[in-house]
């Protein structure tokens, strides 16, 4: 990979953790709020049936997690395995599909049933 | 002795910030797909989710997750700041002040609940 | 300690190329001794064959670093008494550079990334015929001030993670270097020099451990530099470039 590209890489790491940040926050403070209620899981999953907010949310809540997780975890490997090169990023691609596909298809169930 | 010094060489709080926001980053993107994947067998099947979710060992594991993303948050707002604004050793201090006692309230508050 | 209630350091000191082994030697203890003393009395006294680097014994040439009990140090303006363990002393070469024999090691990699990291000053057209006017509290002078006593010793290099787990990486020094040229207005390659350090070999590669500001004898903040570096990278890239 060329310096620019690692270097957008890096950039993409930050911008998606500025997004994390955010949404993070809110995330945690909805588990928080829910606990404090006392809502049943139940009570969740009906509160986020066809919820528009809560799904344009945490899609992109997912897309900023399967963009900023593979590029920490490219780093990890490459610094403290033997793995690293053009397998190695092909594997953090495979992983980034992986992680939006299994969480698009969670949040579709949980706001759309579908 | 040379496990005790290359220890003692890097016994220093930047160090330490570095250790934790990596282990806690690679917990986090190992459980993600376990997480997305949990959700969608929840928004399948809720009554054997519900059984399933109250054992405490799987209240202690959320707690562990909750730790850990509470971590991670800190410390990613910490590279934040390192990275994209001008240089004050004061800042980071604050940071890290902030941090661990945000960290520790969301985490009384948390465990008060259940 | 006290070194009057001392009478030897038990000194381990570094015997081979990377293949060596620790060998014993006993030192006698003197009032404000530094570790650059100790080693150099082995030399003189007990044997004559001990290979290190030392020119003006007054940290400015930065050539005697060692790995003093597991922290790379400039050995001639520390005091031995204030690194010893009771009286138990290691020297060692400096981590992540070819040992040559006992404490010295090439730095021909340690040198040839700063050329890589676009180290050499490139004068802008026309900056011989009059004097550049840079005004002594102008931002970026003063970001150069800040980093320019970098005196080459390796330390920072020596105790860099980074540098140990990716062995291409530029490293604090040779960033640290470009971070000045990169503020001086009198250079004219700052955009070739961004495109030189970015990267997973460049700056893109910390993780903001910080151990080599904390090792850098002349207190520099080689991570601040590298930091500097990266906002710098990160705006080319979004401004379209490189």
């Amino acid at each position: 990979m060329s310096r620019a590209g690692e270097a957008r890489l890096w950039l993409a790491q930050r911008i998606s953790a500025g997004i994390l940040g955010v949404a993070v926050v809110v995330h945690l403070g909805t588990i928080i709020y829910a606990a404090h209620v006392g809502f049943s899981a139940a009570a969740i999953i009906s509160r986020l049936h066809d919820n528009l907010l809560f799904a344009t949310f945490y899609f992109v809540f997912v897309a900023a997690a399967a963009v900023h997780a593979p590029i920490g975890l490219r780093a990890v490997i490459a610094e403290m395995t033997a793995w690293r090169g053009r397998s190695l990023n092909v594997a953090a691609v495979a992983f980034a599909l992986l992680l939006f596909a299994l969480g698009a298809h969670a949040v579709l169930l949980l706001t759309a049933g579908v | 002795m040379f496990a005790a010094s290359r220890f003692h060489a890097r016994n220093h709080s930047n160090y330490w910030a570095f250790m934790l926001h990596r282990i806690s980053g690679v917990a986090l993107a190992l459980f993600l797909p376990v997480h997305f994947w949990v959700l969608a067998l929840a928004a399948k099947s809720l009554n054997g989710f519900l059984v399933w979710a109250h054992q405490p060992l799987v209240e202690y594991a959320e707690a562990g997750l909750v730790l850990l993303l509470a971590l991670h948050l800190t410390g990613g707002l910490r590279v934040l700041v390192l990275e994209f604004l001008p240089w004050h050793n004061w800042q980071k201090t604050a940071i890290a002040i902030s941090g661990g006692v945000s960290l520790g309230v969301a985490l009384v508050f948390m465990l008060n609940l259940t | 300690m006290d070194s009057r209630v001392l009478q030897t350091w038990e000194l381990s000191l570094w015997r081979g190329t990377e293949e060596g082994r620790f060998a014993s030697y006993q030192v006698p203890c003197r009032e404000r001794q530094t570790v650059l003393d100790v080693v150099t009395y082995v030399q003189r006294h007990i044997d004559a064959s001990v290979s290190y680097r030392f020119a003006c014994r007054v940290g400015m040439c930065g050539s005697c670093a060692m790995t003093v009990n597991g922290v790379p140090r400039w050995t001639c303006r520390t005091r031995i008494a204030e690194v010893a363990q009771g009286n138990r002393i290691a020297i060692a070469p400096l981590s992540h550079l070819p040992v040559i024999k006992d404490l010295v090691c090439d730095m021909s990699v340690f040198f040839e990334k700063w050329t890589t990291a676009g180290g050499a000053f490139v004068p802008t057209p026309g900056a011989t015929d009059n004097f550049a006017h840079i005004p002594p509290d102008h931002a970026a002078r003063r970001a150069a001030d800040a980093a320019i006593e970098c005196i080459g010793c390796g330390v920072c290099y020596a105790g860099c993670d980074v540098v140990g787990w990716r062995p291409e990486y530029l490293g604090p020094a040779a960033l640290n270097r470009a971070w000045t040229l990169v503020n001086d207005a009198r250079d004219g390659a700052g955009a070739e020099r961004i495109a030189a350090v970015a990267g997973d070999a460049g700056c893109h590669a910390c993780h903001s451990q910080q151990n080599c500001t904390r090792h850098c004898p002349k207190h520099l903040n080689p991570a601040a530099s590298i930091a500097g570096l990266k906002r710098r990278a990160a705006a080319a890239l979004w401004r379209g470039g490189s």
